[in-house]
């Protein structure tokens, strides 16, 4: 039930990846307002999970951002605001941060901590979440994301309304997948 | 950038590279990346994406050294947006391309779904095998001929050109439920699955139908000279192309053109 830390391929060994997931949160009005702080304590990349199709989708961002902070090309203050900014289709960042970001009215919390070798470990962070979010922890799988996800948000958000051959499946996970898809697709060409 | 990805064996032996990789390839990783293919601009390579049940393929435009280095970074930079932009058009609009996962152009590659199945090229030879009559009356073969005609009309509709098309540069797919292990790339000889066009490295908008009747003419050239017995069915593909291509007509005209003049529209530049 705890924090998870995922291998991803092809990321620089140096980089350690954490994910963690609540639901029911109850106070992410204080924890947005450690960010505004910008309280180094709460260094961590915290996303509305409304806008997430699955656990690719998140990871695609993370491995973004990692690869952009791996080649010194971030566009944002850090790693974690970086992973913001690749969930988004567009390069604006306070749209982003608006949108993908955790707002005070978040109720279903993703968490990523992105730490370098003499950065925390894995059981201080685990610790140090426990302590600050207030919430019920689950582990991160799409089984437990989709009961979250705003669909009408993500199709507005990636631009997927409209598309006619996509409204025409009618099979929910093969759907589900096209999305899955179509979205990390966004992401990866975001810019050009 | 030639030929695409070509239908091999579940597991493969480690490779001793020949070319230095790419810097995102040297990182830890799953599997041992795999190469592919060699093209005239770049490299192909079999990798996983995330995760070891991801696989994926990564294209890799490495830098040339007899470029001047600006000139060099600028190319190679804008022939991977452009590429990764149209695949990304595509699959939106609902044509079977590669997926996009991930790119940097910067570092000149881009990670893309990996296509289970074989070229259609492989697919038509072993169906042809070492037949010399009744190629005409197959009529499996000419659904398939078909089934590409219908993707291809399906690109140039959405205002996409391909630039390349010949059959290698398509899998043939073959459904999912298939992919029980050492299935996932289909049945030697059949001809079921979905068309997946691949390689758009030469792909471009454009809706003239001089660059549309150019593109069939490149596939026809391509068709008869690597599957001459087959000649006799390509018809069945433009039949496909007239299916999903509404405005098909005008194309098709401009082709009979094409065909007396060859691919060069003018003499002169």
């Amino acid at each position: 039930m705890a924090l998870e830390t995922v291998t991803l391929d092809h990321l620089p060994a140096s980089q350690t990846v954490h994910i963690a997931y609540f639901r029911n949160v109850q106070n992410a009005a204080f924890l947005h307002s450690q960010l505004l702080a910008r309280n180094p304590d709460f260094e961590y990349g915290f996303i509305d999970a409304s806008i997430i199709v699955s656990r690719l989708h998140l990871l695609s961002a993370v491995f973004r951002a990692a690869t952009t902070a791996s080649t010194n090309s971030l566009i944002t203050p850090n790693v974690h605001s970086e992973i913001i900014i690749s969930l988004s289709p567009s390069n604006n960042i306070s749209e982003a941060y608006r949108r993908y970001g955790i707002s005070p009215s978040t109720k279903d919390l993703l968490v990523v901590k992105i730490s370098g070798p003499d950065g925390p470990s894995h059981d201080d962070i685990a610790k140090h979440l426990s302590q600050h979010v207030e919430g019920d922890q689950l582990p991160v799988t799409d089984e437990n994301i989709a009961p979250a996800t705003d669909n009408s948000k993500v199709a507005k958000y990636y631009k997927l309304n409209g598309l006619s051959w996509l409204d025409a499946i009618k099979d929910q996970p093969q759907k589900r997948k096209e999305v899955e898809t179509l979205v990390v697709g966004t992401l990866a060409v975001r810019g050009i | 950038m030639a030929a695409a990805a070509v239908a091999e064996a579940a597991s493969e032996p480690p490779q001793q590279h020949q070319f230095p990789l790419p810097a995102v390839l040297e990182y830890p990783a799953s599997t041992p990346p795999y190469l592919i293919t060699q093209g005239a601009e770049g490299r192909l390579y079999k990798s996983t994406y995330l995760q070891p049940d991801i696989p994926c393929a990564l294209k890799y435009r490495p830098p040339k050294p007899w470029r001047h280095p600006i000139l060099d970074q600028r190319l190679t930079k804008h022939r991977i947006l452009s590429e990764a932009k149209i695949l990304a058009k595509c699959r939106r609009d609902g044509l079977r391309v590669p997926a996009v996962y991930a790119m940097d152009e910067a570092a000149g590659w881009m990670m893309l779904e990996w296509v289970h199945g074989a070229p259609v090229r492989v697919r038509v030879n072993e169906r042809l095998g070492d037949r010399k009559e009744g190629i005409d009356k197959d009529e499996a073969l000419k659904e398939l001929m078909r089934r590409i005609g219908l993707a291809v009309g399906k690109m140039h509709k959405i205002g996409i050109v391909h630039g390349d098309l010949t059959t290698s540069n398509m899998m043939l797919s073959p459904p999912a439920e298939n992919g029980t292990d050492g299935q996932v790339n289909g049945t030697p000889g059949s001809l079921e699955g979905e068309i997946v066009i691949i390689d758009l490295g030469l792909a471009s908008y454009s809706t003239t139908d001089e660059d549309r009747a150019v593109d069939l003419y490149v596939l026809e050239r391509a068709f008869t000279s690597t599957h001459p017995r087959a000649e006799c069915i390509f018809d069945e593909l433009l039949q496909g192309y007239k299916e999903a291509y509404k405005q098909s007509n005008l194309a098709l005209k401009r082709l009979e053109d094409v065909r007396m003049r060859g691919r060069k529209r003018s003499m002169l530049g």
